[in-house]
């Protein structure tokens, strides 16, 4: 007997009886005998849960003093957001097939929805995504799908692991991607207006971008309209609490990734996409969506609804093959955003860009680094380091830290959050001093 | 009356859900961007106290329910029981709280469990190599089209552009096909199973490859795989195996001894991870040994003692930002740990479950196959149809029982499907009461239609509208304060 499997041998034999069979092996029948499994599978050896415990308490990764965001972020975490998403009822139950046992899920994709749609200032926001970077790749193709034109161009820089999906989803779908490079850290407007003399479908705008500055498109997006094309903004929610929103500067799609929004950096998953859009593209949208309903008994509800655009019922017509949501993180991200608040978003925005300032400030003054761009940024900066930023990586990890991420041998992105205080920046600057002299 | 307020509505200006700490850093150093950057109105996100927001998810949580509030036998969905263990080990600190562009000799652990779960799951499969990248079932999908798509590529065979799937296949898979550009020849059932004659009709040197459940969603093993394996592989096609329903294989057969080239799997299924309300899943992509330099890239490799990621240029590309949903990877890391050899009882009890069930009901409602099952089986609605009751009335009145329903109007080759799969979790006891539940629905259908034509009673909402929600969509909060209730 095993502790998940409750069938008792006499259980077995009472079943057998009312199925007319004398054991398990002859409902087998119409698997061929030369596949049969013989022997039990070779796997690791079992662990109690004791022993399981044991084991991976002491085969864990090692948690650092992170100065590194690159597109994860540390930020301040309410306690209560684990509270609530491990609560078996959210953490257990299936995608909310049947509504009238599952209105604890719809509700909360409900508020989900609302809270980006107030964040991005679009119409519609899905009820979630895998992750920021296939978010993206369902946006492009939505262009795609609009305009019937497979080229699209990418007008700021974006993180790297963000763009090698994009490529991957548009090799495979035929789609052409132009890469405009950036000049001094923003985007090349000559370069773009030259690349939009071919038809396209889409561009595509990331604030902050890939070195953490803000760059806008507001200028730029008439023309890009007048050629009927779609603008896809691609930021950080988190950042919009504070920043223009990308509806305000003409966009037509807004994604990201929300593990910004009360997330783990969890090794890289599970995260959380946002997708939102204007009413005009709806049907065109990807994912779930939520709407508002009543019941029988004239009671507020929530349903899953224009579900004729999703593969169940439109198979190979369908927008997209997604048929999931990340579900209880957007309930996290969901809680995150609730006990923030309203003020509370902005404040931890403007903290964590005064973090940022000190902590350019103080390494500014080592003399070892110097700012790389000028352009306005917010929580992330791209500094320029006299020491090998792969050989400062190494030494500071030595002394329990991350430094930012590094782009190449001379250039890094550090990232100041607003968990840290002043007493946590000047001990990172002295560890940085420390280390240099050997480095040199 | 239900509890149906948003958390907007419990907003009160001024009033905070959470305190920053002091970072001793003065405000003079936050940014003076110039106006124009900023928006002009802070995002209206509600206001509440943090005791107001833990009221407000309890009551919204009790509208649910889950594996723990009852027996929930979703077909095609394996519902089994989320061990506690599980979720305890994934929130260890030195898992959640580390950044994925670390360097790698603080991560040697986490890649290490990485490469053991793609080992474990090769040896389980049958199969020649595992990438954890992928997110979800139709990721996994996905992923695996992109691997065929490449292997045909890198040998020149352009011509490739169709892949065949039978009628009774997930929605997911024509989907997936139709996301890479792939043409899709739907072949018809015969007798709940693949129709080996039709299949070789359409069999040809612009098959990419075929895309099979198995056992398919009409809960039937697949009799003619091996031969419908040599029929693909003669045409110089590829067999896909969709995961979906591996669960009754454990113990009785592998995907790979069966000829299939490439599948996923659902973590979230199979190895017990919770469905969380729709995600977050894993759906881990193997596949055969020739395919092996098509995986989805980063790779994990392990060098001596060592283990590095690896972006080989063969790979079908990078398919999500970093190594694929990794806290799900370690809940089912720590399954497979712990049931070890028990692994084997999986699939059998999971079929008997599902034929003491079939077997239990066959006088009442209408079974598609007169045989046993595997894992999960399809009734097309009661025996006795007269009174007008439908499949979508029983699965309503399923709900008045405190039961989850089972999946109702899928496969789409009858029109009153109705899918049981019960896993090899539940005990008899449980089993004899869905029975005894399922009973009374079709004897109250006789002598009480009625009841059953206007459930569910006693769930927190009852039947909803779904044609006006999809007729006037409103979808946020701000576009219901808009428009009257009542």
């Amino acid at each position: 007997m095993f502790k998940y499997l409750p069938l008792t041998l006499s259980n077995q034999e009472e079943m057998l009886a009312v199925i007319r069979a004398k054991r398990i092996d002859d409902l087998l029948g119409d698997v061929p005998q030369s596949i049969r499994l013989t022997k039990p599978y070779q796997l690791l050896p079992r662990l109690s849960e004791s022993q399981l415990r044991k084991y991976l308490k002491a085969n864990q990764g090692q948690v650092l003093q992170s100065f590194r965001g690159f597109g994860v972020y540390e930020h301040e975490r309410p306690s209560i957001i684990d509270a609530i998403s491990s609560r078996q009822e959210f953490l257990t139950s299936y995608t909310p097939y049947q509504p009238e046992v599952a209105q604890g899920t719809l509700q909360y994709i409900f508020e989900w929805q609302s809270m980006i749609t107030q964040l991005t200032g679009m119409d519609v926001s899905n009820a979630s995504m895998y992750d920021g970077p296939t978010a993206l790749s369902e946006a492009m193709t939505m262009a795609v799908s609009v305009t019937g034109i497979k080229r699209v161009l990418i007008a700021s820089a974006l993180l790297p692991h963000v763009e090698a999906v994009l490529l991957t989803y548009a090799r495979h779908r035929d789609v052409k991607l132009d890469i405009i490079p950036s000049k001094d850290g923003l985007m090349d407007q000559k370069a773009l207006e030259q690349a939009m003399n071919s038809p396209f479908a889409a561009v595509i705008f990331s604030y902050p971008n890939r070195f953490g500055l803000i760059e806008y498109f507001d200028r730029i997006a008439p023309i890009i309209k007048s050629k009927k094309a779609l603008i896809i903004s691609y930021n950080d929610p988190f950042a919009l609490s504070r920043l223009k929103s990308p509806r305000e500067l003409g966009a037509d799609i807004v994604c990201g990734e929300a593990q910004s929004l009360g997330l783990n950096p969890s090794f890289g998953g599970p995260y959380l996409g946002y997708l939102a859009t204007l009413n005009e593209w709806v049907r065109k949208m990807p994912g779930r969506i939520c709407g508002y309903t009543k019941d029988s008994r004239g009671q507020r509800g929530f349903v899953l609804t224009l579900q004729t655009r999703e593969q169940h019922i439109r198979r190979e017509k369908a927008n997209s093959n997604i048929c999931s949501n990340q579900s209880l993180l957007a309930l996290q991200a969901t809680v995150y955003m609730s006990a923030l608040g309203k003020q509370g978003l902005v404040a931890a925005f403007d903290r964590a860009c005064a973090v940022t300032r000190y902590l350019v400030e103080q390494l500014t003054a080592t003399g070892l680094f110097t700012k790389t761009y000028q352009a306005p940024y917010a929580y992330e900066v791209t500094l320029t380091s006299q020491v090998n930023t792969h050989l400062l990586e190494k030494a500071l990890v030595k002394k329990g830290y991350l430094i930012g991420y590094p782009l190449n041998d001379k250039q890094l992105v550090m990232y100041g959050s607003e968990t840290k205080t002043k007493e946590d920046i000047d001990a990172f600057v002295a560890a940085i001093k420390e280390v240099q002299h050997d480095l040199h | 009356m239900t509890y149906t307020k948003l958390i907007f509505e419990l907003s009160s200006q001024g009033r905070v859900g959470y305190q920053l700490p002091n970072t001793s850093i003065p405000a003079t150093k936050e940014p003076r961007l110039s106006t124009n950057l900023f928006r002009q109105e802070a995002a209206a996100l509600p206001e509440v106290s943090e005791l107001d927001i833990v009221r407000h998810y309890t009551k919204v949580s009790q509208k649910n329910i889950g594996i723990e509030s009852g027996f929930y036998p979703l077909g095609s969905c394996t519902m089994k029981y989320n061990p506690k263990i599980n979720d305890e080990m994934a929130s260890l600190d030195g898992f959640k709280l580390i950044h994925p562009t670390q360097p790698l000799d603080t991560v040697q652990p986490l890649l290490k469990i990485y490469f053991d779960m793609a080992t474990m799951l090769n040896e389980i499969t049958g199969m020649g190599g595992t990438s954890l990248n992928t997110f979800a079932g139709a990721h996994g999908e996905l992923a695996g089209l992109m691997i065929m798509k490449s292997y045909h590529e890198a040998r020149g065979d352009t011509k490739r552009t169709k892949v065949v799937i039978p009628d009774s296949a997930h929605g997911t898979n024509p989907a997936s096909a139709m996301m890479l550009g792939y043409e899709t020849i739907t072949i018809k059932s015969k007798n709940g199973m693949v129709d080996v004659d039709a299949l070789k009709q359409v069999l040809n040197d612009q098959t990419a490859g075929i895309m099979l459940t198995n056992p398919n969603t009409v809960g039937l093993f697949e009799k003619d795989i091996l031969m419908i394996a040599k029929l693909v592989h003669d045409v110089g096609g590829l067999l896909y195996y969709d995961g979906a329903n591996l669960n009754p294989l454990l113990g009785i057969a592998r995907p790979g001894d069966m000829g299939f080239d490439i599948m996923h799997m659902n973590l979230h299924k199979t190895f017990s991870t919770p469905h969380g309300g729709g995600g977050p899943g894993s759906g881990p992509v193997s596949v055969a040994k020739h395919l092996v330099p098509y995986l989805p890239k980063p790779v994990v490799v392990k060098e001596k003692d060592q283990y590095r990621l690896d972006y080989p240029t063969t790979s079908c590309g990078q398919v999500g930002g970093f190594y694929g949903n990794f806290l799900v990877v370690i809940r089912a890391y720590s399954y497979i740990r712990t049931v070890a050899e028990d692994l084997m009882h999986v699939g059998p009890h999971a079929v008997l479950n599902a034929n003491y069930i079939q077997a239990s009901l066959k006088d009442v409602y209408k079974l598609v196959a007169n045989q046993p099952c595997m894992h999960e089986f399809v009734m097309n609605g009661l025996i006795d149809q007269s009174t007008g009751v439908k499949t979508l009335d029983i699965a309503k009145r399923c709900l008045d029982f405190g039961i989850h329903a089972p999946t109702i109007y899928f496969p789409m080759l009858f029109d009153q499907s109705i899918m049981v799969e019960p896993t090899e979790v539940e005990s008899k006891e449980t089993l004899d009461q869905f029975i005894a539940i399922f009973r009374q629905i079709a004897q109250e259908s006789k002598t009480n239609p009625e009841i059953v034509k206007t459930a569910p009673h006693h769930t927190p909402v009852g039947r909803l509208d779904e044609v006006s929600a999809a007729r006037t969509p409103t979808l946020h909060y701000a576009a219901l304060q808009k428009i009257k209730e009542n």
